[in-house]
């Protein structure tokens, strides 16, 4: 159960494929063109149910309920060895050829 | 699905929904059957150089530090010729309110929002645009709507999209998230006409304007520090906005000879409203796939006309791979000690090149820097890339492949820079402008909007028409 004025995600098709754009490319018109949106949940309900959020500009939405609390995940990846040879490359170049002290 | 809001019912409702959320008509600056009085256009609508510096100081925006890039300078010197390689300046953006420059375009649009006394503004980006609307609207206690194009039909999210989405949101908008494709404009048409809210639109005079002060700032900052202007100012191209108000400013300032180039990461061969394409790039800005078609047909925006139009002041166009400017923002980090996000970096690549070109008494200004963070930045959407199959490696950047292959340069003089040729890109744009037209049935007014449109002659466009 997701308790009423609880932060959450919802989820709405905004066109089937039959209904998008008709300069779509054929593999994007082969799929729905969805929107998620956040907001306070207006009423207790589970995951899964239509409910309806109030935004934060103030919005009431209705949609599936998809995530309760919804976090960020985005991070700062794997260290990318490629990239970390770059620095003491360039600081070797920038080196050669100076004189010392 | 009420048959109001069908896709093809909305968009029929396109100009009055425009026309509500901007209150401009546009229709009084149309002059011939292509041609419209551009500068009547700006001088109208937009506001002047002191008018914005104004409005931007007020919000904290603008006056951003130009700093000299001594040891990447060193190092471009190291593989020039005798005699060559130009000193690199950087225009640090990113110390914006937002952490970008588009906290200038930002700073008016809701400025003239406010004025007109609209009670919220949406704006339509995935780019940095988002964070500074959010940004100003907070300042001046608008409601803010962002919307997103971020997943794919998996539910994969652009990590640099999603990051920007935190920081709208962080600024108290609302952010709208969609899937791929190009009808982000209808879910956009119907938020305007459900809230009432303003357009703040990347191409309206006043968002274009607000760049100007940008041209203007490197031009008198170089001038105070060094007693001459700069050779050429590098910027990074996408929709033609940051271009467009850049040359304005610098010629605001009075220095018609500049060198104007433009920078975008060559994305050739990748779809932008292809589902299976979409997560298969590394940048979602300040590429060739906002940047070439933008630039030959600058009027398929939202807004009836563009006020962005880069290539009446464009002198040079290049491109340079998304591996260049990865190694490039590294390099920034690892030498200058300033770490900044991607995507901006894009002219930096290009001028580290270009500096090669140019005499050592020569200056060259990279016209911005970003905000990095988490999902913005060279780890996370080099870790991205590989999750979704395409190839990182060390090599030569001309085995670059987008979609496919991202190679990081082993050496630095394996940067270079591919120039566009401009006047096919002038051609296209004018074949764009015309299709509907018969070569005969263009006005005097028209070859002469289209030969400044595109900074050519009247010649060159009769030339390009087959116009008697």
């Amino acid at each position: 159960m997701v308790r009423k004025g609880q932060w959450v995600e919802i989820h709405r098709i905004m066109l089937q494929p039959p209904e998008r754009a008709c300069q779509v490319p054929k593999d994007t018109k082969q799929v729905p063109l969805e929107m998620f949106i956040k907001g306070f949940l207006l009423h207790d309900a589970e995951i899964g149910d239509i409910v309806n959020i109030e935004t934060l500009t103030g919005r009431r939405v209705s949609g599936e309920l998809v995530r309760e609390n919804p976090g960020y995940r985005h991070d700062f990846g794997q260290p990318i060895t490629e990239l970390l040879e770059i620095g003491p490359k360039l600081r070797l170049l920038l080196k050669e050829g100076e004189s010392c002290g | 699905m009420d048959k109001r809001y069908g896709y093809e019912a909305l968009l029929a409702r396109k100009n009055e929904i425009m026309k509500n959320a901007m209150r401009m008509d546009y229709s009084i600056y149309e002059t011939g059957k292509i041609s419209f009085d551009y500068e009547k256009m700006m001088n109208e609508t937009g506001y002047s150089l002191e008018e914005i510096r104004a409005i931007q100081s007020q919000s904290s925006v603008g006056n951003t530090p130009l700093i000299e890039l001594t040891n990447l300078t060193r190092l471009a010197r190291k593989l020039s010729a005798p005699g060559y390689g130009a000193r690199i300046f950087i225009k640090d953006e990113a110390t914006n309110p937002s952490g970008s420059f588009k906290a200038r375009r930002a700073a008016v649009s809701v400025y003239h929002a406010k004025r007109l006394g609209y009670k919220g503004v949406i704006a339509a980006t995935s780019g940095n645009y988002g964070a500074a609307i959010a940004s100003q609207a907070a300042m001046k206690g608008l409601n803010c709507i962002i919307v997103q194009e971020v997943y794919d039909s998996k539910g994969a999210g652009q990590p640099e999209i999603i990051e920007k989405g935190r920081k709208c949101e962080a600024y108290g908008a609302e952010v709208v998230q969609l899937t791929v494709g190009p009808e982000l404009f209808y879910v956009f048409l119907r938020l305007l006409e459900e809230t009432g809210y303003f357009n703040c639109s990347l191409y309206t005079p006043f968002a274009i304007a607000g760049i100007e002060t940008l041209g203007a700032e490197i031009v008198q900052q170089v001038k105070q520090k060094e007693g001459k202007p700069p050779t050429a100012i590098v910027v990074t191209h996408a929709g033609g906005g940051n271009l467009t108000g850049t040359a304005r400013g610098v010629l605001k300032a009075g220095y018609p000879n500049i060198a104007i180039i433009g920078a975008s990461v060559n994305l050739e061969g990748l779809h932008m409203a292809s589902d299976h394409d979409f997560n298969r790039k590394s940048f979602t800005t300040g590429h060739t796939g906002f940047g070439v078609p933008f630039a030959t047909w600058p009027d398929r925006t939202d807004v009836p006309r563009n006020a962005a139009r880069p290539l009446r002041y464009m002198d040079r166009y290049v491109t340079v791979t998304q591996g260049d400017v990865f190694f490039m923002t590294e390099a920034l980090a690892q030498l200058e000690g300033i770490e900044r996000g991607p995507a901006g970096n894009t002219s930096l690549a290009a001028a580290f090149a270009i500096a090669q070109e140019l005499k050592k008494e020569e200056i060259i200004v990279v016209q911005e820097t970003e905000y990095t963070g988490a999902g913005k930045h060279p780890t996370a959407q080099l870790t991205f890339a590989r999750q979704q199959g395409v190839e990182v490696r060390t090599g030569n950047p001309s085995d670059d492949k987008p979609g496919e292959r991202i190679i990081i340069p082993e050496q630095p003089n394996m940067i270079t820079v591919k120039d566009l040729d401009l006047n096919k890109i002038r051609t296209s744009y004018l074949r764009n402008s015309t299709k509907n037209y018969k070569p005969c049935q263009l006005e005097q007014v028209d070859l002469k909007f289209l030969a400044q449109d595109t900074k050519t002659s009247i010649d060159f466009v009769k030339t390009v028409l087959g116009v008697e």
